[in-house]
């Protein structure tokens, strides 16, 4: 039996509509329909101070605050700091990855993605469901 | 003129040449040029003669040079082929996203209708449905990937214009000063924003690192 709470509720966060489409679908599919959205760091972090939720899943470069940004003041914030956080991106440079990795991120997916490793990633974060 | 008279006044130009920040106008260079050239009196050396020569074919190099790119209408580029291509990239992005979010209407209304199948046909086409989803991804990395176009057309943009201002107004077709057709946003609607700012968006597949390099910094 799955360990993990398929109605938890996530924050997905993406300057682009389409991705943030996506991303509901395929999370959807996998079973989790609790999904909040937002269109950059800034309002993420609002909405995070504002709601109880157990997964970020962001985009990196968005603005006025870009998901890294969005990262470093999760870690920083006492009640945040330890929500699990995966990054999902096109930035596939390696000092980039290791950049968020130190900056704490949870797991990090390059654009473009698949299912199969979305589901991996949930699964190595938040446990086999 | 005395020697020493046409030194100080060369000296005076090249100071206030260098008092211009960023550009010089190439008019200036050929003023200076001329001076030199009328200071030399009296019998020349052979060495002079070569000097007075070369000198005199760099003013009209200068000069060329000067027409050649004044013919070039270096002011349509600004004002309008760039503009021009930059809107374009936009109504691709903007075409794309369209078209992507109505298939995933459609695939959303097939998705629906799976509760009404069998399990086995609803698990194939579910599986259908999944690919369509992750294929779609395409109008995010293409709309990155023209973004980062964007961004290098305005800063082509901006040398443009630098090299429209070294050159002075003789060369721009009107001679009066335009408004540069300077974006302010971005195809995905966001500001424009300064190269600086921005991280490199997707890189190209021979830059890039794959899922399994990054799976493999966080083991």
């Amino acid at each position: 039996m799955s360990s993990v709470d398929m109605s938890m509720p996530i924050l997905i966060v993406d300057d682009y509509k389409t991705m943030l489409r996506i991303i509901r679908n395929l999370l959807k599919q996998l079973g989790f329909n609790n999904v909040d959205e937002a269109t950059d760091g800034s309002a993420a972090l609002q909405k995070l101070r504002d709601k109880e939720y157990s997964l970020v899943i962001s985009d990196w470069n968005m603005e006025p605050m870009s998901g890294m940004q969005l990262l470093t003041e999760v870690r920083a914030d006492t009640k945040l700091k330890d929500l699990p956080f995966i990054m999902i991106t096109a930035e596939s440079k390696t000092e980039n990855v290791i950049a968020a990795k130190e900056a704490g991120v949870s797991n990090y997916i390059v654009k473009p993605f698949n299912a199969a490793t979305l589901k991996t990633k949930l699964s190595a974060v938040l446990g086999n469901f | 003129m005395a020697v020493v008279a046409v030194k100080e006044k060369i000296v005076a130009q090249l100071q206030e040449l260098q008092r211009v920040d960023g550009s010089v106008d190439p008019a200036e260079v050929v003023t200076i040029v001329e001076t030199v050239i009328d200071s030399i009196e009296g019998d020349l050396s052979a060495l002079g003669l070569k000097v007075y020569a070369d000198i005199e074919a760099l003013a009209r190099y200068i000069d060329t040079a000067r027409a050649e790119i004044a013919d070039l209408r270096p002011d349509d580029i600004n004002s309008e082929h760039l503009p021009a291509a930059t809107d374009e990239l936009t109504a691709i992005v903007g075409a794309t996203e369209q078209a992507t979010h109505t298939i995933f209407e459609a695939v959303e209304g097939i998705e629906a209708l799976t509760e009404k199948m069998s399990p086995e046909v609803a698990e194939e086409v579910s599986a259908a449905v999944t690919s369509i989803f992750e294929a779609c991804g395409f109008q995010d990395i293409t709309g990155q990937r023209i973004t980062k176009v964007v961004t290098a057309l305005q800063q082509v943009e901006g040398k443009v214009d630098a090299l429209l201002n070294a050159f002075g107004d003789d060369i721009k077709r009107d001679g009066a000063p335009r408004a540069t057709a300077k974006k302010t946003t971005t195809p995905s609607g966001a500001p424009a924003r300064p190269d600086e700012e921005l991280l490199n968006g997707p890189q190209l597949p021979e830059n890039a690192i794959s899922q399994d390099d990054i799976d493999a910094l966080f083991k």
